[in-house]
């Protein structure tokens, strides 16, 4: 298996980079679950800093999941139907329109943030809301469902498969949720992970637009490491990761199965 | 079903003329082919007897009584199978096939009894609960064929049905349709650019040429009368006899022939079936190529005309290659046409 020497040499470059980037990650998590990281871990493990990571942020961590589902509902009946407009309509406005709806993918977070907040920062009720936190996280997450749906649309022969169902009688709304749907799914499950993924991850705009008792869990780590012990934040590290890691996990298995659906 | 179309035409937006004025008559039952080159107009008229394209202004499109000119696809009840077949991949073959029935609003018990009809029609039953993707292409043409089928469609329109299969299974695909279509007894339209499927299903074949429909008639009509330089051509692959023709003849280069009728100028043309090898023929040709196709050796001649012609010939042995051999035509073998032009 490694009879050469280059093969030595790649695999070792590979554990190399690897370990570049999973120690501080392992350190950090190890932190969380030490009795005191000043001493190391044979000052004992414990589970006493994810309890009290729960006891002060788990508000933070039902919020962030709330707007991760919500965000989720809002770009899945944006999201497909605008995806399908656009690949029943090919042409230059709809490519032109694609380009508006990608345009918060090329805008700094920090920017959206602050156009947001001009215009609608003066609306009390709206400004303290979550549902404020929720139109940024839309905003920034719609452009990966749209792409993800249309490109499985633009790859299935969907125009030819609506005059079938056209021919059979069904109308423009069965057209829709019993062939263009169910056909674009794999394209659907990869774009619902992606947006709830970075919904949950997102800090650049959630932090400007985060009132003291709307605290996401990214904003909520920031604060942790700006303002509790060392093992706190870290049990917090922790805690964040068990969350992402099975979702970015399901997206690969999602973008796989749509790479065989397709092929 | 009868269909009656009048004055059909179609302008694309951009001033494309896809298909010019067309009138057509079909009878109740009758399975016509629309027959053509690529780009001739015969599937644009076929998408606008569906629905899915609107006719020019001034045209009339009557399913029986029914003028249905106004009609959506999704109004007008007929069943189309598409090139690509059109299967929906997120179904299974039953629900493919029931999907029309299921857009009707029928009870599931009749729907259920429908499609279990129309699978043991089109010999699917091995089939019925398989997704598309794992059945063959002449499994799922015969679901598309299906799925057109089982909600007793006014009229079968099938687009280039077979021409998605290779050329082994596309024969052995062909007989089958014209049987089922035969079976179905439903009146049908099919569109194809291959004169053989056209022949071995249809009734009647409309030639279509330049957006027009060059002739329409029986298959032996169009082999044994074709109207046009064109079909004679189309149908049956004749060879254009180039010479001068007069006083009851066609002069050739390899000799002169006697023509039936005495007619004066135009063009004539021949099959390579009613050429014969013959010493004691009134035209001489050289043989440049023989090739033996099991029944018969196909035999290229040059010097009878500019163009090479090429005969069929039965026989034991195979023609010598270099040899000037001796070739008559029956004259009425001779098509000949009182204008010069090949287009419709």
């Amino acid at each position: 298996m490694l009879k050469s020497p280059a093969k030595i040499l790649q695999l070792a470059v590979t554990l190399l980079a690897c370990a570049f980037l999973l120690v501080p990650t392992l350190q950090s998590v190890l932190a969380g679950v030490t009795v005191n990281y000043f001493q190391g871990v044979k000052s004992g493990l414990t589970l006493k800093w994810i309890g009290e990571v729960w006891t002060l942020y788990s508000a933070s961590i039902f919020l962030s999941i709330w707007l991760a589902l919500c965000c989720l509902i809002s770009t899945l009946i944006i999201g497909v139907p605008a995806a399908y407009a656009l690949a029943r309509n090919p042409g230059r406005l709809s490519r032109i329109l694609e380009e508006f709806i990608s345009l918060p993918l090329a805008i700094p977070g920090l920017a959206l943030a602050l156009a947001l907040l001009q215009v609608y920062g003066s609306v009390q009720g709206f400004r303290a809301h979550w549902s404020f936190i929720l139109v940024g996280h839309v905003l920034y997450t719609l452009p990966f469902m749209v792409r993800s749906v249309l490109s499985v649309m633009a790859a299935i022969d969907l125009k030819t498969l609506e005059e079938g169902a056209a021919s059979l009688g069904a109308p423009a709304w069965r057209r829709f949720t019993d062939i263009a749907v169910p056909n674009a799914m794999p394209g659907v499950l990869a774009g619902s992970l992606t947006v709830v993924t970075l919904s949950i991850g997102e800090f650049n705009l959630t932090w400007m637009l985060h009132t003291p008792f709307l605290k996401t869990l990214p904003v909520g780590l920031a604060d942790s490491y700006a303002s509790m012990r060392l093992e706190i934040a870290s049990a917090y590290t922790l805690v964040f990761f068990v969350m992402i890691v099975p979702l970015l996990m399901a997206m690969q298995w999602a973008s796989a199965r749509a790479q065989r659906t397709l092929t | 079903m009868t269909l009656k179309l009048t004055n059909v035409a179609k302008t694309f937006p951009d001033g494309t003329r896809a298909l010019m004025p067309v009138d057509l008559d079909i009878k109740q039952g009758e399975i016509v082919s629309l027959l053509g080159p690529s780009g001739c107009g015969k599937t644009t008229l076929l998408r606008i007897i569906a629905g899915l394209e609107t006719t020019d202004a001034g045209g009339k499109i009557r399913f029986d009584d029914e003028d249905v000119t106004s009609l959506s696809v999704v109004q007008r009840k007929v069943g189309m199978v598409f090139q690509s077949y059109a299967l929906f991949p997120n179904m299974s073959v039953r629900r493919n096939i029931g999907y029309g029935l299921k857009m009707q609003k029928l009870p599931k018990s009749e729907i259920d009894a429908r499609v279990d009809e129309v699978i043991a029609l089109c010999r699917l039953e091995p089939y019925a609960d398989r997704p598309i993707n794992a059945l063959s292409g002449g499994q799922r043409q015969r679901v598309a064929l299906a799925r057109a089928f089982a909600p007793r469609p006014r009229i079968l329109l099938l687009d280039e049905p077979l021409s998605a299969l290779d050329a082994a299974l596309r024969g052995q695909l062909r007989d089958e349709l014209a049987v089922l279509l035969r079976t179905f007894g439903i009146t049908a339209i099919f569109v194809t650019h291959d004169q053989t499927e056209a022949m071995a299903i249809a009734d009647r074949v409309a030639v279509m040429s330049h957006g027009q429909v060059a002739q329409i008639g029986t298959p032996e009509a169009l082999y044994r009368a074709p109207a046009s330089p064109f079909v004679a051509r189309f149908v049956g692959d004749a060879m254009p006899l180039k010479g001068r023709m007069g006083s009851g003849a066609l002069h050739l280069d390899g000799g002169t022939l006697p023509l039936e009728g005495g007619a004066e100028g135009g063009s004539a043309y021949v099959r390579a079936e009613d050429v014969r090898l013959d010493e004691d023929g009134p035209l001489r040709g050289r043989i440049e190529a023989v090739t033996f196709l099991g029944t018969h050796y196909r035999v290229v001649l040059s010097g009878v005309t500019p163009e090479p012609v090429v005969a069929l010939h039965v026989g034991a042995s195979a023609p010598k290659l270099g040899q000037t051999v001796g070739l008559s035509i029956a004259p009425g073998a001779i098509l000949s046409f009182a204008h010069e032009t090949e287009s419709a």
